[in-house]
């Protein structure tokens, strides 16, 4: 296996050192040979590979979307080492089959770490609990369970999973929406849907869930992870709970740390998404709260759909936007060159906490000898016109095209061998 | 004024009065034998309506064939939104017939918007109502109906009554009153108010009796009743007697105030069968005066230099 | 503001050609041509055409009443809906269409427009006209004939007959719109009167 040596590299965006990669491991610099490979990565910002808690692989039942094999590219390019694959596929991730069969291809595909999340409830159906150990007991070895694109809105069904993945250290990931508050809306229930004559989503449907999930979690004693928290409010709750010692950690997705809903009177349904755009004071709440560790992490919520279902009139149009490749970019300009974070807090925020909450034991380890070598090279001076042209996903819609967006992905190493090399897909 | 006619917002007061000086030209017509202009003979109309409204598509039909343009009435109904591609194949079929303007009435907020801005047809694009957000020809009728009995709007308190939550008519009224500087007050009970609309240009109430006595019109919307199912208000008898026009509020209208209705009315819900018949109705000559600003604003927005000889689509537009 | 400095004419390149007493004796020299053309007013409807026009017929109107002792009608025709250039301009307002009571049909109707050049106004007006009703006979009456035809029109009464440059601009002033009367003419580019 071929040794890397990254020279001038700045960790975390310390002072500049070199990096070797040996074996899959990081290795002290001093130890490299003559063969080895050297990167010039002169001031270049190492950080540990990037881990995904919320992405859309749509493999299987919607390949014309993405792939497991395509969404793994678009990852690396953005420098994940590591997704969690979301469950809401056809067939749903409710087996052990299927999770394996989705571990199976991301092996396969071997751009990152490919870890499945399990269905809580069979089918996504909200009424029984699907075989979750069963999961947890496969190859994929699921540690995150959810019903993601649906709330496990029964509160006897939330309490129960709560309580039965326990049992092998599982977390549920609730995605936090009310049903009947959100019975067909389109965007956030706010001085903008007024106006445009949408039916709203009030943060309330969002909030309320939060509040009664951590009540229960805190009644069992178990984890609770809360998916894309989109609203002030959600953010204040949680507040709440962790001030109680509770188990609680959530995610914010990079397009709730930058738009708001007022570009939703473009109808454009680019920006259709769930949860939906909030307004510039939940933006501010958001990104307040991810920098003091409010929320845990950044989650992409990558969500690929075909270019017919987003040209279409609004309320036709699916939901979700891509965003692996374009997260850490948005990150950086969001809360890196606004003063909110530094580097370090970046590794902590996209690599090390996500790690800890879907216990992906290889990645987000830090970039000391010894470490897996799962790391990924930022040119934080570069900047970029996002052009949907240049995604390495299958799918094309992304909410950032024409914005310019700081940061470059220069580099990507999955367990020492590089997946991205000079910006560009191995 | 712009190319597309999507909102009440679209209008400064300069065009919004420019369309309503040209209908009432255009009225008069009404009254001549020939009621037929050349004007836009050689120009073709799409009538796109995704969504059943006999009334407004004969009365762009009427406003159209009466200046000689070519009509084609495309009824896209049963392409549900669930088909939401449709909507671009159908766009992309009616660029290629070489329409000129295209009156599109669809269920999903914002498709008239999306049709203008996609860059699949270089076509006028009239929205003639589109789910719950606006129907801009039908305040500009209603602006046009408060001219002919009250003069100018400037001053005039305008009295909205009913379902303005999921009322298009509501929504493009409260703007276009407003930029022809009349006081609108919505009334409604506070479950069919639209969140957020302190922000708009409009006073807002949940007693229509304490509204009566200081209207120049009172404008009564359509309630459905479905709504009732969807416990927005407790029962039809309620929402009649705190909200309907009956006879008793009737009578402490000032004398010269007008009653207007955009149809279809539901008599005895949310107007009295007399109040709606009474002299001071003018429901029916909204109806008439709809052809005349119809006219109007195909005529303001056709004539001019033919934008589809120098205008290539313009390709998504992504405002950032 | 002048309709001059509206209409951006330089007043050092114009001259005028017909000031308020030329223009006061063409009108009253139109009437009684009207007058002996139709042996009198009886069955005679003054039409204008907006903007300028309908002043002019108005005067012209006056005119004939002063000589013939009785009231003569006069009107407007608007013809914005019925031009061929349609396509080719921004869309105009719309001028009113007053017919006087009576209307047209089997009357005599005598156009008046203020500056006669290519037709296609007076080809319009006929349309116009035409949709309103059927009269007997159509006459044709301009302040100002200017020449460059394009269509088979001519008028039947000139105020004056001015043959002029196609880059040269008439203007028409009166004092019910502009304050004052007078016919300039300027040698500004670009603009048809």
């Amino acid at each position: 296996m071929t040794d890397y040596l990254l020279t001038g590299a700045r960790p975390l965006g310390g002072e500049p050192t070199d990096l070797l990669l040996r074996d899959g491991r990081i290795a002290e610099p001093a130890d490299a040979g003559k063969k080895v490979v050297r990167v010039d990565a002169d001031g270049l910002v190492a950080l540990p590979g990037l881990v995904d808690l919320h992405t859309h692989l749509r493999e299987p039942g919607r390949e014309d979307a993405e792939t497991v094999l395509t969404g793994s590219r678009a990852a690396a390019a953005g420098g994940f080492t590591a997704v969690h694959a979301m469950a809401n596929t056809d067939p749903v991730a409710d087996t052990a089959g299927v999770v394996e069969q989705v571990w199976h291809l991301g092996q396969m595909a071997g751009y990152v770490d490919v870890r499945p999340v399990g269905a809580v409830t069979a089918g996504l159906g909200g009424s029984i609990l699907a075989e979750l150990g069963a999961m947890a007991d496969s190859a994929a070895g699921v540690r995150v369970f959810s019903d993601d694109g649906k709330c496990v809105s029964d509160a006897v069904l939330m309490r129960r999973a709560l309580e039965y993945v326990k049992a092998f250290d599982g977390v549920v990931a609730q995605h936090a929406q009310e049903p009947r508050l959100t019975e067909d809306a389109q965007m956030n229930e706010g001085t903008v849907s007024g106006v445009l004559g949408m039916r709203g989503w009030p943060a309330v449907a969002e909030e309320a869930i939060i509040a009664r999930d951590v009540l229960l979690a805190a009644h069992v004693g178990s984890r609770l992870h809360v998916c894309h928290v989109s609203t002030a409010g959600s953010v204040e709750l949680i507040r709440w709970a962790k001030s109680k010692g509770w188990e609680v950690t959530a995610e914010v997705t990079p397009h709730h740390l930058l738009l708001t809903d007022d570009l939703v009177a473009t109808y454009d349904p680019i920006y259709k998404v769930n949860p939906p755009l909030r307004t510039a004071a939940d933006v501010e709440a958001l990104r307040a709260a991810l920098a003091d560790g409010t929320i845990d992490c950044v989650a992409t919520d990558h969500a690929p759909h075909p270019t017919e279902d987003k040209e279409c009139e609004w309320a036709a149009a699916a939901m979700g936007m891509l965003g692996l490749e374009t997260a850490l970019s948005v990150v950086q300009h969001t809360m890196v060159d606004a003063g909110l974070l530094d580097w370090a807090g970046v590794a902590d925020r996209m690599s090390v906490r996500p790690a800890r909450i879907g216990r992906v034991g290889d990645h987000g380890r830090g970039l000391g000898a010894g470490a897996p070598a799962n790391l990924v090279l930022v040119d934080p001076t570069a900047s970029r016109t996002i052009d949907p042209a240049d995604s390495a996903s299958l799918s094309r819609n992304t909410p950032y095209t024409g914005m310019t967006l700081p940061g470059a992905v220069v580099a990507t190493f999955l367990r020492g061998r590089p997946t991205v090399l000079d910006g560009k897909l191995c | 004024m712009r190319r597309h006619l999507l909102s009440g917002a679209d209008l400064t007061r300069e065009d919004a009065l420019l369309v309503l000086d040209t209908a009432a030209e255009l009225r008069a017509l009404a009254d001549r034998p020939i009621k037929k202009l050349p004007t836009l003979r050689g120009r073709t109309v799409v009538n796109l309506f995704f969504e059943d409204s006999t009334r407004t598509r004969i009365s762009f039909e009427a406003a159209a064939k009466r200046l000689s343009a070519d009509v084609i009435n495309f009824s896209a109904k049963g392409s549900s939104v669930s088909k939401g591609e449709s909507l671009k194949d159908t766009a992309l079929t009616l660029e290629a017939m070489g329409a000129d303007a295209v009156v599109i009435r669809h269920s999903a907020s914002g498709a008239p918007h999306r049709l203008a801005t996609s860059g699949w047809v270089r076509s006028c694009v009239i929205n003639a109502g589109d789910g719950t957000h606006e129907h801009p020809t039908q305040a500009l009728l209603d602006a046009f109906t408060m001219r002919r009995h009250l003069g100018d709007l400037d001053g005039r308190r305008v009295t909205i009554v009913g379902d303005v939550l999921h009322s298009r008519v509501a929504r493009s009224n409260a703007l276009l009153l407003s930029t022809l500087g009349a006081d609108v007050t919505l009334v409604a009970p506070p479950t069919l108010l639209p969140v957020g609309v302190e922000a708009w240009p409009v006073h807002t109430s949940y007693d229509l009796d304490t509204e009566l006595d200081k209207s120049d019109v009172v404008m009564m919307l359509r309630v459905q009743r479905e709504r009732m199912n969807a416990a927005f208000f407790p029962s039809a008898r309620e929402y009649s007697r705190r909200y309907g026009l009956d006879e008793r509020r009737f009578a402490r209208l000032p004398d010269h105030a007008i009653v207007m209705h955009p149809g279809p009315m539901n008599r005895g819900m949310e107007i009295s069968a007399n109040v709606a018949d009474s002299t001071r109705s003018v429901i029916v000559e909204q109806v008439t005066n709809g052809v005349a600003v119809r006219m109007a604003v195909l005529y303001l927005l056709l004539s001019g230099p033919d934008t589809r000889l120098d205008d290539e689509p313009a390709g998504q537009e992504v405002e950032k | 503001m002048t309709s001059a400095q509206r209409s951006g004419l330089d007043l050092d390149t114009s001259r005028v050609v017909l000031d308020e007493a030329d223009i006061a004796r063409a009108i009253t020299r139109i009437a009684h041509e009207i007058l002996e053309r139709n042996k009198g007013p009886q069955g005679v409807l003054i039409l204008g055409i907006p903007t300028r026009g309908v002043a002019l017929a108005q005067r012209v109107a006056a005119a004939m009443s002063r000589v013939e002792g009785v009231p003569v009608a006069a009107g407007s025709l608007d013809v914005t809906m019925y031009r061929d250039d349609v396509r080719l301009r921004p869309a105009r307002t719309l001028e009113a269409t007053t017919i006087p009571s009576g209307g047209v049909d089997g009357a005599t109707v005598v156009l008046v427009d203020d500056v006669l050049f290519s037709g296609r106004t007076i080809r319009a007006a006929l349309d116009a006209l035409n949709d309103v009703g059927r009269p007997t006979a159509v006459q044709l009456a301009v302040l100002v004939d200017r020449g460059h035809r394009e269509l088979p029109i001519r008028a039947d009464f000139v105020g004056k007959n001015l043959p002029t440059s196609l880059v040269e601009r008439v203007e028409v002033l009166l004092s019910e719109y502009d304050g004052t009367d007078a016919v300039v003419i300027s040698a500004a580019a670009g603009g048809r009167a």
